[in-house]
């Protein structure tokens, strides 16, 4: 479908291009850019999950019998269930932008949107972008109605991020007609209750293919309920095969490709993880920013002091860079896709745009999951000793929180993978990261030149960004000059983390910049006075992080006259004026406290 | 049964509002808009005779661009068509002078009933619907909580004062405003909001349906209560207290 508001003006970017090329603001997708039909989508979804789904979260937190799957039968006939499947197949075939918004809307109860994510994610998106004609028919109508609950069963009790380490095996029958399943799965999502599984297990030793597996199916049994720290409300379980016969038309994709499968499936599923998250953001500011009224201390609302003002600025403001990101790296998928030449196989186009963010979407992952951590924790903090009870909505968001930092990749494993697949695109000549380092390298010997400010309202904010890649193209230029081949092995994994995190932080400064730019080309300079105080109080603590990382990353690999060059030059790309960061807060918060919720949302 | 349901987009009801200095209206920038709650009720029940009798929904709505995004919605939820009078100054206009433009929008529609809401959750002035009945020359009544259609007539059921209902008959067609809470509106579905994209949306400007209006009745201003809260504790023995109590309510609040 073409909900997309992408204008002709938004040029495809490549993938980790935010490194290397500065856009136009009008070239990137921002939140002001929804259109009324995904608006409503988001509606439809915001209604559903707090009429439907909230009010059922103690059943739900207990497994109630049959509750959670009555609310995914609901879901399902609104369309909530079908957004990754094509209108052909029975589902709402949402451009990413919608289903980044409704992603967001079902972080109102975590167990929901796990639940959500395991079926209408990865549990779906194997069968659409892999399946064949006849699996497509057979199953996605079914998965977008819930008749079928689906879930993705790749890792086991030895091989967690490790998932290429898998044991389960799948032999061919002596009479050829089945696949003989073998082995054991943990911590699947929907275990409990779904019809359909998604496994992954190896043919002939070592080839990883995928196999649909449907409940009921001889030798292979469920595992009980695992008792979790959090998302409660979700189903997770261990899953076993016993000499377990699956037809031969169930194997999906080919022999061996099993892991193209899983990890296509994992680029989808990181990219949504960090819109549910962000959703999870925006309610915990909710929820503190109410509270904070309510309660008072020395005669005082909590909201008049200035350090609860400070966390609940803090929280939208690392919501509003997270948001920017999101909603930019959604219209780049999105251009990608409209930019298809007619007669292309759309559902192909889609598996090359993830291949082509999948540096995004680990980014949204990571960075999506640390900010909720982080917003959690400050809302327990500001909820007091109510925080830490039950009875409070928070202490469960709490719980609900931390598991994201972990599945679908952890981030230890997510910050390698941004910086690996940054590195192959450079060595493949996709992106211009060789050239760009080299250039640098020659301004620096240079030594430095008298910048003249443009005298633009943001021309001060333009230069931290520019730096910022800067930064990050000094410090990995030197990492790999150093290291070169090494700097996959594990004993350099602190200075990959470390280049992952300027990366990700240039590309959450620059976002931040380029919607604020782009809403005071919009709306004029002065109606974006709040939204700006949020990017220039992100940008003045992403700019001090960056600076500590590449500190560290140099430190680590470049020595005597390199190093001091080195750190020279990072000192100039480190320069900036003094800015006042309490101030900036103070205005945010006082917007947040004004309508107690997120005061950026569609601007 | 053709039906014209009048949709209005009012600002979100959790909105944080601000009133720059002196204005007569709220600053529309950086709030969200919604349907108007008491017309989602009214939608519904549109949607339902239809079902029940056949015939079309039209969403009609005033107000500038954005507030096509009421009809979209209605659109959405399984009207047929919208009409948008299109006007960036329809804040300005007083209940009379809106009633005018939509009566003139209606006047161009084959209908056999007009289905407003109660009241706007903005100027909740609570007589759009009563006026609009009055210009198109039709039987109206209020406070709707059924509604029975047969033979071109309509049983409905309204309510009244301290839990008392009244049953009225009108003949077709007539101008009905709705109350809140006689049925649950349905969800849009993500295929109805898919499927509302291709559907029709008119746009007419005031000029265009020919309607001047002079307004009887301005806003001059627009604030926020003052909250002013005085405790005072009677002193005394209880029996001066009541007395000095009596003394205040008498001379001081009057309401003895
Ligand atoms: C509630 C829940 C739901 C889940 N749902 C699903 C599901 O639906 N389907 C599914 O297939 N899986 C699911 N998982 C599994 C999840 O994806 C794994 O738990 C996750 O990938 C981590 O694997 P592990 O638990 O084996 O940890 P390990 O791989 O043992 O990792 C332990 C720690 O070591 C670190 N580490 C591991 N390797 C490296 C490395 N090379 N370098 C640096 N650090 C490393 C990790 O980052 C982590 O901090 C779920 C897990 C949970 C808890
Ligand atoms: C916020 C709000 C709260 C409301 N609360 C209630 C409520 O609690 N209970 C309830 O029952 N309704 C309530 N209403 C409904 C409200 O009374 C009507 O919607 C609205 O006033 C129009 O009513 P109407 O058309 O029935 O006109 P009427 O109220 O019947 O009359 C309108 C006007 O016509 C004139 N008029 C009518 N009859 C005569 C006559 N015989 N002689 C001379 N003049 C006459 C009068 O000037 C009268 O004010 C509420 C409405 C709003 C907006």
């Amino acid at each position: 479908m073409a909900t997309t508001t992408t204008t002709a003006s938004q040029s495809v970017a490549r993938g980790g291009s935010f490194l290397v090329e500065s856009p136009r603001p009008e070239d990137v997708f921002t939140p002001a850019d929804i259109n009324d039909e995904q608006k409503l989508i988001a509606q439809t979804t915001s209604e559903f999950i707090n009429d439907e789904v909230v009010p059922l979260i103690d059943d739900l937190e207990h497994h109630k019998p049959g509750v959670m799957i009555g609310l995914l039968k609901k879901a399902g006939a609104l369309g909530i269930l079908g957004g990754a499947i094509p209108e052909e197949y029975g589902g709402a075939g949402l451009d990413k932008v919608s289903s980044t918004l409704l992603s967001e809307q079902l972080a109102a109860y975590g167990g929901f949107s796990v639940t959500h994510g395991g079926h209408s994610g990865i549990g779906t998106i194997p069968i659409v972008y892999f399946g064949t004609e006849e699996q497509k028919k057979k199953y996605l109508p079914k998965i977008a109605s819930a008749e079928l609950i689906s879930c993705y069963c790749l890792s086991e009790p030895q091989a967690g991020s490790d998932a290429q380490a898998l044991r389960t095996r799948a032999d061919l029958s002596k009479d050829g007609k089945q696949w003989i399943l073998n082995g054991q799965k943990m911590w699947i999502t929907n275990g409990n209750y779904a019809d359909l599984f998604v496994v992954f297990a190896k043919v002939d030793g070592d080839k990883i293919s995928c196999f649909l597996v449907e409940k009921g199916t001889p030798g292979f049994s469920v595992g009980a309920e695992e008792k979790k720290m959090g998302i409660k409300g979700s189903s997770t379980t261990a899953l076993s095969f016993e000499n377990a016969p699956v037809p031969k038309e169930n194997l999906l994709h080919e022999i061996g490709r099993g892991h193209i499968v899983a990890f296509n499936t994992l680029n989808a599923g990181r990219f949504s993880l960090g819109c549910y998250c962000l959703g999870g953001v925006k309610r915990t500011i909710e929820v503190s920013s109410k509270y904070s009224k309510e309660r008072t201390a020395f005669g005082k609302q909590l909201a008049e002091f200035g350090l609860i003002r400070q966390k609940l600025a803090e929280m939208a403001i690392r919501a509003f860079a997270l948001e920017s990101m999101i909603y930019r790296s959604a219209g780049m998928m999105d251009a990608f896709m409209a930019s298809a030449e007619t007669g292309t196989n759309k559902t192909q186009h889609m598996m090359k745009a993830l291949e082509e963010y999948a540096i995004e979407s680990s980014i949204s992952k990571v960075y999506g999951s640390e900010a909720l951590d982080f917003a959690v924790d400050e809302g327990v903090q500001i909820f007091g000793g109510y925080g830490y009870h039950e009875d409070y909505p928070v202490a469960r968001a709490y719980r609900d929180s931390r598991i994201n930092r972990i599945f679908e990749g952890t981030n230890e494993i997510n910050r390698m993978l941004i910086i690996q697949m940054l590195m192959k695109r450079a060595m493949g000549g996709v992106l211009p990261l060789i050239p760009k380092a080299m250039k640098l390298m020659e301004e620096i010997l240079a030594g430095p030149s008298f910048e003249e400010g443009s005298g633009d309202a943001f021309a001060e904010e333009e230069r931290m960004v520019a730096n910022a890649k800067k930064v990050f193209l000094l410090t990995s230029g030197s990492a790999v000059q150093k290291l070169r081949d090494k700097l996959a092995e594990p004993e350099h994994q602190e200075v990959v983390a470390a280049l992952s995190n300027i990366a990700m932080d240039a590309y959450a400064m620059e976002s931040s910049l380029l919607r604020v730019q782009k809403a005071a080309a919009r709306r004029g300079a002065g109606d974006v006075g709040v939204m700006s105080a949020a990017m220039r109080a992100f940008l003045f603590d992403a700019a001090d992080r960056i600076e500590h990382e590449a500190r560290t990353v140099l430190g680590a690999v470049a020595e005597g006259d390199m190093l001091r060059t080195q750190m020279m030059a990072l000192k100039r790309f480190s320069k900036r004026e003094p800015g006042n960061p309490i101030a900036l807060r103070r205005e945010v918060a006082t917007a947040v406290l004004a309508g107690d919720r997120y005061p950026f949302e569609y601007r | 049964m053709n039906i014209v349901v009048c949709v209005k987009q009012v600002p979100a009801k959790d909105a944080p509002l601000a009133i720059p200095e002196g204005a007569a209206w709220i600053r529309e920038t950086d709030i969200g808009f919604e349907l108007n709650e008491p017309d989602g009720y009214a939608l519904e029940e549109a949607l339902r005779l239809k079902e029940k009798h056949g015939g079309e929904v039209v969403a009609v709505s005033m107000g500038p661009e954005r507030s096509k995004q009421a009809i979209k919605e209605a659109l959405a939820k399984g009207a047929e068509r919208g009409v948008h009078i299109s006007d960036d100054k329809f804040y300005e206009l007083d209940p009379l002078g809106s009633a005018r433009c939509l009566a003139a929008a209606i006047k161009r529609e084959k209908f056999d009933l007009v289905l407003t809401g109660l009241q706007s959750d903005d100027h909740g002035f609570g007589q759009t619907g009563v006026l609009l009945a009055e210009l198109l020359g039709l039987p109206h009544a209020t406070i709707i909580m059924q509604i029975d259609a047969a033979d071109g007539r309509l049983k409905l059921k309204r309510e009244l004062e301290a839990g008392w209902f009244q049953w009225v008959e009108l003949p077709l067609p007539a101008v009905l405003s709705i109350q809140s809470g006689i049925n649950k509106p349905r969800y849009a579905t993500l295929k109805g909001i898919m499927a509302a994209k291709k559907k029709e949306i008119a746009t007419l400007t005031r000029a265009e349906l020919g309607v001047t209006v002079s307004p009887t009745q301005r806003i001059e201003r627009i604030y926020v209560p003052k909250k002013t809260k005085k405790t005072e504790i009677l002193t005394g023995t209880a029996k001066e207290a009541a007395a000095k109590l009596v003394e205040k309510l008498k001379h001081e609040a009057r309401v003895l």
